[in-house]
């Protein structure tokens, strides 16, 4: 109970935070649609999209995006090395983890829910042809990056060079989720959807979910000491 | 869980190839105050850090009564109260914003009255709501100072807690530390104010290259006693 009180206080606080300043909203959000725009003026000619295109530049805008909230979310707790204070409360070191999981997720979803209909609307991509597929596909791979993402933002909120580290440390360990996103995703878009395939692609995402999640709760405490 | 001392035994750490502290040994006990003086860099920011268990000593040991921080965990840092040079303070919320989160997560039990209580003491009540990216550095200064007390905490360490206040200010923080340590806290602080702290602290120490050495009662005073250590 209490694991669940601390994780409320402080996701309240980071949206609270995130409310007078809407800097990682709009930048996030902008950034993301920026991403899109640059892809259809090069994938888009005179209206018709080239084929299977759709899926990969949904993920990257997610991915890409995903890395500057992560930055920016942690760049915060390190203003004021308000990070330290959380870490000096009488609190269950993996419950912070949980909640800036819970933050960085939050905004992740209002990115989708502008970005998935640009990707649709730009690239004529039938992405609400099997909704709950793919919802579920940008759940669990959502989940997937920022949990490592976050993980690793937390280890580097006091490192000199945190902002080439992240991205580098990031990539490599999520490339399974952007892998398994797309895969999934383009399965759902092709001509003759193959909902098995993307249900294949669903269940990898969520054991990377559950073994990497599994892992941060277990490592948070001691890689955040010292 | 309690304490009534904190004890550092042969704690070295080291930044790389630089050694901040050197075999530093020291014990404070219960209803005492304790300054550490030194000059920029000399490691006493280093010294509350690990004092605070949110740096480990790279050898020795630190024990809190009979307990080391892994065994004391959660609780025992729930009565660690630590303003740092860095204030800890959210500057999009308001300062009561600020008091309300933090005695929240240290479960302070009654949460309202603490934070009202706090920003009195602080004289920021007619400013609670007010962003703290408006605040002066002073002001910000004596809420961090509220915010590293609001949970009564046993041992406070205070890193420079007169950095930017007025004498008004820099008076009331001095009784505020001498009710705390009457009250039975273990207070360690640092600071260059030496002329501030001289009449409250029960003893004062010098870090200089990485050790410590305690200003005799008798050297003449901190200042003298702090020159003759620093440059020795």
């Amino acid at each position: 109970m209490n694991f669940v009180r601390v994780v409320w206080l402080v996701v309240r606080k980071d949206l609270l935070v995130e409310l007078r300043s809407r800097e990682i909203l709009y930048t996030t959000v902008f950034f993301a649609v920026s991403c899109v725009l640059v892809f259809a003026f090069g994938f888009v000619r005179e209206g018709q999209a080239m084929d299977d295109v759709g899926a990969g530049i949904l993920w990257i805008a997610v991915a890409f995006s995903g890395t500057l909230a992560l930055g920016r979310a942690f760049e915060r707790e390190r203003q004021s090395e308000t990070l330290r204070a959380l870490l000096l409360a009488p609190v269950d070191r993996p419950a912070l983890y949980v909640a800036k999981l819970i933050g960085v997720l939050t905004l992740m979803t209002a990115v989708e829910i502008v970005v998935v209909p640009l990707v649709a609307l730009l690239f004529q991509a039938p992405l609400f042809r099997h909704l709950p597929m793919l919802l579920g596909l940008l759940l669990a791979g959502t989940v997937g990056f920022t949990g490592v993402g976050t993980m690793f933002g937390a280890m580097l909120a006091r490192a000199r060079s945190r902002d080439v580290l992240l991205p580098v440390l990031l990539y490599p360990i999520t490339i399974p989720v952007i892998i398994a996103g797309v895969r999934g995703t383009s399965a759902l878009l092709q001509a003759d959807p193959d909902p098995a395939i993307a249900r294949a692609w669903l269940s990898l995402l969520i054991s990377f979910d559950v073994v990497f999640i599994t892992l941060a709760l277990w490592t948070f405490e001691p890689v955040m000491t010292d | 869980m309690d304490f009534d001392s904190l004890t550092f035994q042969e704690v070295t750490r080291n930044f790389g190839r630089r050694r901040a502290l050197n075999r530093v040994s020291l014990t404070c006990r219960s209803a005492e105050m304790t300054a550490v003086l030194g000059s920029n860099g000399a490691g006493k920011s280093t010294l509350l850090s690990i004092a605070a268990t949110l740096l480990s000593p790279s050898s020795g040991t630190i024990r809190y009564g009979a307990q080391t921080a892994r065994e004391g965990g959660a609780a025992l840092r729930g009565r660690i109260g630590f303003l740092a040079h860095d204030l800890f303070l959210y500057p999009e919320l308001s300062a009561a914003e600020n008091l309300s989160f933090f005695a929240r997560l240290h479960r302070v039990s009654d949460p309202a009255n603490a934070v009202d209580a706090a920003l009195r003491q602080s004289n920021l009540h007619e400013r609670r709501d007010d962003p703290v990216m408006t605040f002066s550095r002073g002001m910000r200064q004596r809420l961090a100072i509220e915010r590293a007390l609001l949970h009564a905490p046993r041992l406070v360490l205070l890193d420079e807690p007169f950095t930017g206040l007025d004498d008004a200010a820099v008076a009331a923080t001095r009784t505020r530390l001498s009710v705390l340590r009457d009250a039975g806290c273990i207070v360690l602080l640092t600071t260059h104010d030496l002329e501030a702290v001289e009449p409250i602290v029960d003893r004062a120490v010098v870090l200089a290259g990485g050790r410590l050495n305690a200003i005799e009662k008798g050297d003449g005073g901190l200042r003298a006693g702090y020159r003759r250590l620093a440059t020795s």
